[in-house]
């Protein structure tokens, strides 16, 4: 068995306390929309942006005499995840009612699992799972008035169309340790989840949403302290602000000899303020029972199969692979693992290399030349590196105007050294900026290499010539002075030297 | 006229058919003689919440349908699209949903025709029919006294000769005992084997729609057309096969156990006379009567009443002046809006088994009460299994007394809730049972209980024939 891999950033811990007198200990709850085709538990298709209550039935609108019928893709999604997060199957798993009144919950109560989830335990990454379970989604409501909040609100619209949409909830072991941890390791579980396609996993539009359970302790102490639930965190970025901010209100009460207080947390990413929502006596009871209009799940062969057939590589998978068959370094393995658009792309590139003829058509620039294929982890650091900086946020290599046959026909004329790297840099420009092919925009803008000849040599030497100090210096023996002889010569050339054998030549040509 | 209200639903199904009868002549009869009950008001049965204005279209494709043009009333309860259905209760009131339940969807396709919504206990909380936002139903037997309940409305109007047949429900007994205490004929099948979609729930785990008729052979017929498995209700089964029209006129062979728990004490002198004689006719008729045994009988009473109101708890929480129903006016904040709506819009009986239920599935309370009352749940269901390895069919009085006096028992819900004490377990363990009048006691009729094994309602309804035959119940007597 092979260690789970690590989570690519994680600073030591306790490391944001900016005291080691104690440990953050950090539990995350993660809600994730399932992309079924319909409701949980009803027949109306999912929502996108529809005007409100248009997708809406007698069922999402808990309207008298209407009954729940529980979907079985969602389910299936929902041992897909299971699967992925290596967590124990349950073969009958049951479905609870949480009742409490809000104008979002149309039924005054919210379908869900309670000691009976879908599935249990498993891992991701070095973090421990500690269940899976189904529920529906509640409504949106709209408050009118300055407050944006209930409290304060001129009036309060519902929208049903979010009401009953399916919802994974992922629970985790207390096993983080850090803002950044957490954000990193919820990073990796979206990954996983688009891998396996069961959700859009957007945190901005909801589909991703992360309450985290927070609580310090002694460093070195095995004890868990009092901990508060920080509820609304909505991006990665306000993920981390908002458990620093809770970790440092809980340290600064610690630190002072005060005690925390059990309680339900709003972070506010305006202001990133912390406010209580509720204290634990004020605490819901919620009366939990099974749900007597709905039968027992119960899992099957078939289901595991199915589920099993849908399984994808998952990013931890695929890091391992990509290290083990291509010998691409660990950091760059997880880079392309965990992000799968990378991912998908690499191996659309390494393919392309990998398929081209010995020489590839071109005549001008490949007659008669046979190269090998690049290798695997020069082929990574251009998509990880090079391409992936030169594209939006948000947006995908696949979505770029650069074809992967592009970008290994470019790289393999690196390899070649029939263009510069710094000749690349600009070819990839222009690829990224108006697709096409490297080869002729290498053709067109005369960006071939020159070659080691007599045309470089003489630039070369027209260069030692311009820059007699330095020359004076690299013959003494200061390798360093090289620079500007160098820099004139690539000025001349417009980067198609090969700055290698610019260095060659120059010691040639100086007698060193 | 009088001789078309004479008629059951099979004959008048069949009239139709043969084109002696027009099923508009049908209709309108009834119409008439409904819509003068609800223009009747306190002087009336009180029987309605809504008369059809006309009769509706029938649908053409039911031209050839098995039931065509019979008309029907159902209870309050059942969601009918575009017609008041307001369980009962204040907080429904002028309800208009917007589907129609499936089980009367059902019916609607094999060719009966909405005569009327009947009136009925609170959100079906009730043994009296006194509970209802829309007034009390009376008795045709004698307007002083109850119909029963929940399904109180339904049973007075077959009985009253104001519907040739209903549809209720029963949770607890709300079909075979106001079928008792009116004289009529009333089944609850099977759970699972009628769907629940578009029935305003009480207690959903223990609901099911059934027939309240004037004989055996309806019930048959409209449970027929009533069972089968609906995609919209998860808890609904496909019935294992059609349920036959009985014909039986003996009992050779047949085994009926007899439950001591649930045959002497509390039972009424006059009922017990009449149960007894209903035995001494089947034994007649070549049944071998048995003693049986269910020991936990006696605390199904105590696990209904903790499982019901926590069911209903729950059920009737959606009830929040938040998007439909009422909602009280000028409400300072969210809790005001809703304490105020609820509080106005719900009667006393159902605030108390709301109050009942959540306390049953408070944290901390739970395992003592609900979780028990799941476990004597249980006990109850395997008792009856274990009784019918020896016998085939276990029979009690429906109801331990006849019809009482409106009032008697509204300051005494305990005294109130032991009506339901001979039909409770067995909506617990989810097996079918019939109530069908089986004689007069102080001139009131009394209902004989016969249930069956889970989907032995082929079964029940033959030996209830049986005995029907023999008895020879004179209903007209009743006819308003």
């Amino acid at each position: 068995m092979s260690e789970p891999p690590r989570t690519p950033s994680q600073p030591p811990a306790g490391g944001s306390t900016g005291e080691d007198r104690f440990e953050a200990v950090i539990g995350l709850e993660i809600h994730v929309q399932l992309a079924t085709a319909t409701k949980m538990f009803c027949g109306c298709e999912l929502s996108f942006g529809e005007p409100p209550n248009t997708r809406t039935c007698p069922v999402c609108l808990g309207l008298p005499g209407s009954l729940p019928v529980a979907n079985a893709r969602a389910v299936h999604f929902g041992l897909m995840i299971g699967m992925a997060l290596g967590s124990e199957l349950a073969p009958r798993s049951i479905f609870h009612r949480k009742n409490y009144f809000y104008p979002d919950l149309p039924k005054g109560y919210q379908i869900s699992q309670y000691d009976e989830p879908l599935c249990r335990g498993g891992r991701l990454g070095d973090v421990r799972i500690h269940r899976v379970h189904l529920e529906e989604d509640a409504a949106k409501l709209i408050h009118v008035g300055a407050s944006g909040r209930i409290h304060g609100s001129d009036a309060s619209i519902v929208d049903f169309n979010r009401g009953g949409t399916p919802l994974a909830e992922i629970v985790t072991e207390p096993d983080l340790r850090s803002p950044e941890q957490a954000s990193e390791w919820l990073k990796l579980l979206r990954s996983t989840l688009r891998q396996l396609g069961v959700s859009d996993v957007n945190m901005e539009e909801g589909s991703l949403r992360c309450d985290a359970n927070i609580s310090l302790r002694p460093t070195g102490s095995d004890e868990l302290g009092v901990k508060t639930e920080l509820k609304n965190m909505n991006s990665f970025r306000f993920i981390e602000r908002g458990i620093r901010a809770e970790i440092a209100r809980q340290h600064k009460i610690l630190a002072a000899g005060g005690a925390v207080e059990q309680e339900t947390l709003h972070f506010d990413p305006a202001s990133g303020a912390i406010t209580s929502l509720r204290s634990k006596e004020e605490a819901h009871d919620y009366r939990y029972f099974p749900e007597p209009d709905l039968v027992p799940v119960a899992i099957d062969a078939r289901m595991i199969d199915a589920a099993r057939a849908d399984m994808t590589e998952l990013p931890a998978e695929r890091a391992r692979r990509l290290e083990r068959d291509y010998a691409l370094s660990a950091e760059s393995a997880q880079l392309l693992g965990f992000r799968g658009e990378l991912g998908d792309y690499f191996e659309a590139v390494l393919a392309a290399a990998r398929a081209f003829p010995p020489a590839s058509s071109s005549a001008s620039l490949s007659e008669g030349r046979g190269e090998p294929a690049p290798p695997a982890q020069t082929l990574a650091n251009w998509v990880a590196g090079e391409l992936a900086s030169r594209l939006d946020d948000g947006q995908g290599p696949a979505d770029s105007r650069v074809a992967p046959g592009a970008l290994a026909t470019l790289v393999g004329l690196v390899a070649a050294k029939r263009v510069s790297v710094g000749a690349a840099r600009q070819v990839l420009d222009r690829l990224v900026a108006d697709g096409g092919d490297p080869e002729a925009i290498v053709e067109a803008e005369g960006l071939a290499a020159i070659d080691g000849g007599e045309e470089l040599a003489a630039i070369v030497a027209a260069a030692l010539a311009a820059n007699a100090d330095a020359a004076k210096r690299v013959r003494e023996g200061n390798a360093k002075a090289i620079g500007p002889i160098v820099g004139h010569v690539m000025r001349e050339t417009k980067g198609r030297a090969d700055g290698t054998e610019v260095a060659r030549l120059v010691h040639e040509q100086l007698g060193v | 006229m009088s001789d078309v209200v004479g008629l059951s639903a099979f004959d008048a199904a069949h009239a139709i058919a043969a084109g002696s009868l027009s099923a508009e002549e049908l209709f309108e009869v009834y119409r008439a003689r409904a819509a003068s009950d609800r223009a009747a008001g306190e002087d009336g049965l009180n029987c309605f919440t809504w008369v059809a204005g006309e009769p509706p279209d029938a649908d053409a494709a039911c031209a050839q349908a098995p039931l065509e043009g019979v008309p029907l009333a159902v209870k309050d309860l059942f969601c009918t699209e575009g017609v008041p259905s307001q369980s009962g209760s204040r907080i429904l009131e002028g309800y208009l949903p917007p589907y129609t339940a499936s089980v009367v969807r059902r019916l609607r396709t094999a060719g009966v025709r909405l005569l009327a919504k009947t009136n009925q206990d609170e959100f079906a909380m009730g043994s009296s029919n006194e509970n209802s936002a829309f007034g009390a139903v009376r008795n045709p037997w004698d307007r002083q006294r109850v119909p029963g309940g929940s399904s109180g409305g339904s049973a007075a109007a077959v009985a009253g000769g104001l519907a040739p047949w209903a549809l209720g429900t029963d949770t607890g007994g709300s079909i075979r005992q106001p079928a008792a205490l009116c004289g009529i004929v009333g089944m609850k099948p099977t759970y699972g084997s009628v769907s629940r979609y578009g029935m305003i729930a009480f207690a959903s785990s223990l609901d099911q729609a059934g027939p309240l008729t004037r004989d055996v052979r309806d019930a048959a017929l409209l449970l027929r057309h009533m069972v089968g498995h609906d995609p919209c209700d998860a808890t609904s089964l496909q019935f294992p096969h059609q349920i036959e029209l009985p014909s039986a006129e003996r009992l050779d062979g047949v085994r009926l156990g007899v439950p001591e728990e649930l045959t002497g004490e509390g039972i009424e002198a006059g009922v017990l006379a009449a149960f007894d004689a209903s035995l001494a006719r089947a034994q007649e008729l070549g049944a071998e009567i048995l003693p049986v045994k269910l020991p936990h009988a006696p605390h199904a009473l105590s696990a209904y009443y903790v499982i019901a109101p926590a069911e209903a708890s729950s059920n009737l929480a959606r009830f929040d002046g938040v998007r439909y129903g009422l909602r009280a006016k000028d409400a300072a904040d969210l809790l005001d809006m809703y304490t105020r709506t609820r509080h106005d819009g719900f009667g006393a009986e159902v605030k108390r088994r709301i109050m009942l239920g959540t306390y049953a599935l408070s944290s901390g309370y739970y395992d003592a009460y609900y979780g028990r009352a799941q476990r004597v749940r249980t006990k109850i269901a395997e008792d009856f299994r274990a009784a019918f390895e020896q016998v085939d069919l276990i029979v009690t009085p429906t109801a331990p007394t006849v019809a009482f006096k409106l009032g008697e028992k509204t300051a005494d819900p305990l005294a109130m809730y032991l009506n339901d004490f001979c039909t409770v377990p067995m909506s617990l363990a989810g097996i079918p049972a019939i109530s069908i009048p089986c004689g007069l006691s102080h001139g009131l009729p009394v209902g004989l209980q016969i249930a069956g094994p889970a989907f032995s309602e082929s079964r029940v309804l033959d030996a209830a024939h049986a005995l029907e035959q023999s008895i020879r119940f004179e209903l007209a007597q009743a006819h308003v």
